[in-house]
């Protein structure tokens, strides 16, 4: 069908089929990528835009009802070449875009209710961005954007030698909130034959696959496990346990079995009831009491018990101590599976060049995809180049392979670029989860409200594969005693094989977990003593010169106590209002309360070294290298931040290369908060490097200041002025390698596991409606001492942003495979859910870290969860023991225990 | 690849209609159910036929053409009667949603967790529906039958709703629970429209949604509540047996008993309010 309709105030004309989604038009048929799809579903807002002036999900409308109308997307919010509208630069100046890819339908939302009023209020703007998910940024600094449009903004370049601690606007926020970034589905060649992937509909399951001739000769190619020459990947050198197409075998419900590769539309138009698979179910291994039982069928052949691993730390006598302690509490904690639904799906395309096989992917991690993909494919790493794309979030679930090893495979075979772009239904099966977790806790302390003794066990349910199981469960005994001082310690950690999804790595790496039950520990030992229960925790907080329980002396940079003494006024005053309010009686209750955590920054106890570099071409273009990848936290930014100041230039003057493993460095994965501390200290280096080769080719002493004009470089030192020709100089490239300083740990967990570590305090005000069981958080004030806070506004974003997703993990996410596969029934905090986050930020500089900088991606998260189940504690009385906390647990845990009280 | 046709009058949808078509309006819960599909059946779009648009007072009361969106609704000058249903509307999905969103797709579609049925059903609402051989109407309670079933023969067509104009001064509202603020499928809603003469309780309506495979009317509340004092005092009125109608079930949004619970307590708040 032929129509026409105006797009963004041009005649545009249009022909297919009409029952095509508007999303799919735009972004295929006319190559306006910027409306973003994120689940096809109305669940996520990603691809609004305005149709007839009023904001719709472009995924749900039919092509045949656009003829005529006026359809409005990011790409019309432009007045003109380099021209953003001013709520375009609302969102930069506010840092209110992280990952950039719900931006688009944000600002498209945003834009049908500025247009009508400049100056919305609050709830008003609540309304209108209410269909649209944001993952990363909790939504204040969204919200703040839009009330603030008409507010005109400050200029904030700042001079050379300054950049650190300053709030300049992210480096690639201008192709965020034009819609130009190139995000993993954005950039498909045209020529491109499409994967459509056959998942395994059971969680354990027995194969035979029947003829394929018949799809083979409708498509180019049907891939099946004999099509993957080495079929393993996993994180973990030794364990490549994960079979790119299951052979004969299924280990859980979402299990890649075939791959269809075709032109699009053919692969679509073939349902899985169409691929001849002969399926022979077996009760599934689900839970870790199913997998640990003693005739429990084994998921992984070699792994007996379906043990995958466990370990723990040791120090004192924590049996003994605890006869000593004057007061003790125990509890045992549950935790689901938890998704990380980023708002962009994976997806990817690759392309054989000669011997080379090239993948441009969504990633967090493309030296790993490399090494990885190369191993799949019997290469060598280095005919494997990974460009990343735009990442459209991640945390933690863009570190294992998603779409890169069939990609990559077909493109080899067929010599044609071939993409695969996830589904969210896909994403959501086949993608890992958070692990769930059983922790068991036990602490102890003396009439003095000192901690003496704790005993925690955690067990993890890891799912159908390792992937970062190790990680989570070598992680965790390390951390599970929480950011407090105590002498005899046990600590355990272990995770089960089942057939769920596998788990893997997802901020916090299961501390998040284990901090809902040594939180739960604080306020009980405090409630005991009559201690009020941030007291309790200062008193016991890690300080700079104490031992942890790993037998590391923290030498500096713990700024635990420097958080709580922050919260202590909020604390009080809020106190004061909760009492006064909960004095008016009514089914509204009211509570408040506080978590802390430490993270330790980085790999544990594993060499996790990041390598950049800076170049300074003789046409003067500066450039730094950057392996580092962005994905939303701001590390673009940052690290020209640290690198800008360490060769003394502006940032302003830098171009930046990023993730390209044919031209940046390894700078490693991010994830483990790592990279502000590691990549950013090597960025420190590399310019200090150059600016070393600079002042000798200027003969200049350290203190001299640089100007960069053109080709021309100035080096003024004292009275001397001297110029660098570039030209005749030729290229400079410095280069700055750091990996963190960590030891092994021995069998009791003795060791120095990080090199530094992340401290924090949340508070949380809640209201519970007791009748309907419902938790409104009102308010969380969240006090980090980063160490140094490179770019407060991303600082502050990567806190809001943690915070709502730890709201999430207590309040509502909940995966169950099969059953919340969608956006839907799969629920993640809105911006009606995310109440006013104040940032405190605590800056206990880190002699290691550039600048004295920490990491804050995971610690953001660790303590929120805590903190809103103390507060619902403090308003209710009930301890909540399994997360999340759906209003139909906790309103059969009040109706619990009033009966208890009555009896 | 199917038929697509988007008449501009209801004739023309309704020949179609003699043979099966899959009707498509607001597309919110169509394109929902072919994530990742391929559409390939006939498509009956009737979003181009004008009759079927809007909202206009009739001499008995209120006609809503069926493809009036839910922000149509909530723009629509009309009394506080239907504030419930106002209510409601804005809880439909996001604004997106209401942006697209059609009345009688919700009630097509059948959803027990229907934002907008508990409202309608509170408002006596009346379905119209047409044919080649003519149109009939129904009250909204018999023409949903069950999970995704409704009365629709083949060959039919929703066209509008019928709302009866209120003997007294109405009041209504509605109340959604939910894990979470927008986007969110309800684990119960209520509506209730309440009529007032004489500062008590002249006729009231009252809907439960998300607690039984179809959302109910409640007779026996309805009856407890006439001659009541319209005040804050009236939700007092609330009895749990009143509720026997309902036939929640577990599921992951809650448990059975909890559905009872919060909707008794939905229903208290609810008729507190519009009588205060």
């Amino acid at each position: 069908m032929k129509l026409q309709f105006t797009l963004n105030g041009r005649e545009t004309d249009w022909d297919g089929a009409p029952v095509t989604r508007l999303a799919a038009a735009l972004r295929d048929d006319l190559g306006v990528t910027g409306t973003k799809i994120g689940c096809d579903a109305g669940d996520c807002g990603a691809c609004t835009v305005l149709l007839d002036g009023r904001q719709v999900c472009a995924c749900l409308v039919a092509m045949g009802q656009v003829g005529g109308r006026s359809v409005e997307t990011v790409e019309g919010l432009e007045s003109g070449e380099d021209t953003i509208a001013a709520l375009q630069k609302s969102f930069l100046d506010h840092g209110a875009a992280q990952c950039g890819i719900c931006t688009p339908g944000m600002l498209m939302a945003a834009q049908e209710l500025v247009r009508r009023n400049g100056k919305p209020t609050r709830a008003e703007v609540e309304d209108t961005l209410g269909g649209v998910l944001c993952r990363c940024t909790g939504y204040g600094k969204i919200v703040d954007a839009v009330m603030d449009v008409v507010a005109p903004s400050s200029d904030r370049a700042p001079v050379a030698g300054e950049a650190v601690g300053a709030r300049i606007v992210r480096v690639d926020g201008h192709a965020k909130v034009t819609g130009r970034d190139v995000f993993g589905a954005d950039a498909i060649p045209g020529d491109a034959l499409w994967v459509r992937v056959v998942r395994s509909p059971y969680a354990r399951a027995r194969f035979e696959l029947g003829d394929l001739a018949p799809l083979r000769r409708r498509l180019a190619a049907v891939l099946t496990a004999a099509d993957v020459p080495f079929n393993g990947y996993g994180i973990y050198p030794d364990v490549k346990d994960q079979p790119v197409l299951a052979d004969g075998l299924v280990r859980y419900r979402g299990e890649a079995v075939i791959a269809l590769v075709g032109e699009r539309a053919d692969v679509m138009a073939i349902r899985d009831d169409e691929v001849p698979i002969t399926w022979m179910p077996e009760v599934p291994v689900l839970g870790v009491d199913a997998a640990m039982a003693a005739d429990a069928p084994l998921v992984q052949a070699d792994k007996p018990g379906n043990l995958l691993l466990n370990g723990g730390v040791k120090r004192g006598d924590a049996a003994g101590a605890f006869e000593a302690c004057a007061a003790v509490v125990e509890g045992t904690f549950e935790t689901a599976f938890v998704e990380h639904a980023y708002i962009e799906p994976e997806a990817g395309w690759a392309l054989r060049v000669g011997d080379r096989i090239e993948i441009h992917a969504t990633t967090q991690t493309p030296y790993m995809d490399r090494d990885e993909v190369a191993n799949l494919m019997r290469l060598k790493p280095e005919a494997v180049r990974i460009v990343p794309t735009a990442c459209g979030g991640g945390f933690g679930g863009k570190l294992d392979l998603s779409v890169q090893p069939l990609i990559a495979i077909a493109a080899w075979t067929l010599g044609r670029p071939v993409a695969l772009v996830y589904t969210r239904p896909e994403s959501m099966a086949a993608s890992t989860k958070r692990h769930p977790a059983r922790v068991k806790a036990k602490f102890g302390c003396g009439a003095d409200g000192k901690l003496l003794a704790c005993d925690v066990t955690a067990t993890f349910d890891t799912g159908a594969y390792a992937s970062w199981g190790p990680t989570v469960a070598n992680r965790v005994p390390v951390h599970a005693m929480g950011p407090y001082a105590i002498p005899n310690v046990r600590t355990w950690g272990e995770a089960f094989f089942t057939n769920g999804p596998p788990a893997g790595a997802f901020r916090g790496f299961g501390v998040p977990q284990a901090a809902i039950a040594h939180e739960a520990m604080m306020d009980g030992l405090a409630d005991q003593l009559g201690i009020d229960r941030l007291e309790f925790r200062h008193r016991n907080a890690l300080r700079a010169g104490d031992t942890t329980a790993t037998g590391q002396t923290l030498a500096h940079s713990a700024g635990l106590a420097q958080c709580l003494d922050a919260l202590r006024p909020h604390w009080q005053a809020a106190h004061e209002k909760i009492a006064s309010f909960n004095a008016t009686g009514g089914s509204r209750r009211r509570g408040i309360g506080v978590g802390c955590m430490w993270y330790g920054i980085g790999n544990t106890s594993m060499s996790n070294p990041s390598r950049m570099r800076v170049g300074l071409s003789p046409a003067g273009t500066l450039t730094l290298y950057s392996g580092a990848l962005d994905i939303g936290q701001g590390s673009n930014t940052i690290m020209v931040q640290i690198a800008a100041d360490a060769v003394g230039l502006l940032a302003s003057q830098f171009a930046l290369v990023t993730g390209d493993t044919d031209l940046t460095a390894d700078a490693g994965k991010t994830s483990a908060s790592r990279q502000t501390f590691v990549s950013g200290k090597a960025a420190e280096k590399a310019g200090q490097d150059l600016r070393q080769q600079i002042l000798r080719l200027a003969n200049a002493g350290p203190g001299a200041t640089l100007s960069l004009d053109g080709a021309s470089l100035s080096v003024r030192d004292g009275a001397e002025l001297r110029t660098i020709d570039l030209v005749t100089a030729g290229p400079l490239m410095g280069e700055g390698m750091f990996d963190p300083p960590t030891t092994p740990l021995d069998a009791d967990g003795q060791g120095v596991p990080y090199a530094t570590y992340g401290f924090a305090a949340q508070l949380a005000e809640v209201e519970v409606d007791v009748e309907l069981g419902t938790v409104k958080v009102l308010r969380i004030v969240a006090a980090h001492d980063v160490g140094r806070a490179i770019n407060p506004t991303l600082v502050e974003g990567q806190i809001q942003g943690g915070v709502a997703q730890g709201l999430g993990l207590a309040l509502m996410e909940e995966y169950l495979p099969g059953r919340t596969e969608n956006l839907h029934d799969y629920l993640i905090p809105t911006v009606g859910d995310v109440p006013e986050i104040e940032c405190l930020l605590i800056e206990d500089r880190e002699p290691l870290g550039p600048s004295g900088a920490k990491g804050i991606g995971e610690p953001a998260l660790v303590p929120t969860a805590p903190a809103i189940l103390g507060a619902v504690h403090h308003a209710t009385g009930v301890r909540v023991h399994r997360v999340p906390l759906l209003p139909h647990r906790l309103r059969e845990a009040i109706v619990e225990k009033s009966r208890a009280e009555m009896t | 690849m199917g038929d697509y046709l988007r008449p501009r009058d209801l004739d023309e949808a309704l020949q179609a209609l003699t043979r099966p078509f899959t009707v498509l309006a607001g597309g919110t819960d169509f394109y929902p159910a072919r994530v990742g599909r391929t559409v390939a059946e006939d498509v009956l779009d009737i979003t181009g036929i004008a009759a079927l648009r809007g909202i206009s007072e009739t001499e008995k009361g209120w006609r809503l053409g069926a493809t009036t969106t839910w922000s149509e609704l909530v723009d629509a000058g009309v009394p506080p009667l239907f504030d419930g249903l106002k209510q409601a509307a804005r809880e439909v999905g996001g604004r997106q949603i209401q942006n697209a969103g059609t009345m009688a797709g919700n009630i097509c579609n059948a959803s027990p967790a229907a934002d907008g049925v508990p409202a309608l059903l509170a408002l006596d609402t009346q379905v119209e529906l047409a044919s080649l051989a003519g149109t009939r109407r129904l009250p909204l309670a018999s023409f949903i039958t069950g999970v995704r079933r409704t009365a629709l023969l083949p060959g039919e067509l929703v066209t509008s709703f019928h709302v009866p104009r209120p003997q007294h001064e109405a009041r209504s509202a509605f109340l959604k629970l939910g894990a979470r603020r927008y986007l969110v499928i309800s684990i119960a809603m209520a509506s209730v429209v309440v009529e007032v003469a004489d500062d008590r309780i002249a006729a009231a309506r009252v809907a439960v949604g998300a607690c039984s495979p179809v959302a109910q009317r409640l007779p026996e509340l309805e009856q407890a509540l006439l001659g009541a004092p319209a005040n804050a005092q009236l939700g007092e009125r609330v009895e749990p047996g009143q509720l026997a109608p309902l036939s929640p079930i577990d599921d992951v949004r809650g448990s059975a008993g909890y559905r009872n619970d919060v909707a008794l307590v939905l229903l208290r708040r609810l008729l507190s309010e519009v009588a205060a």
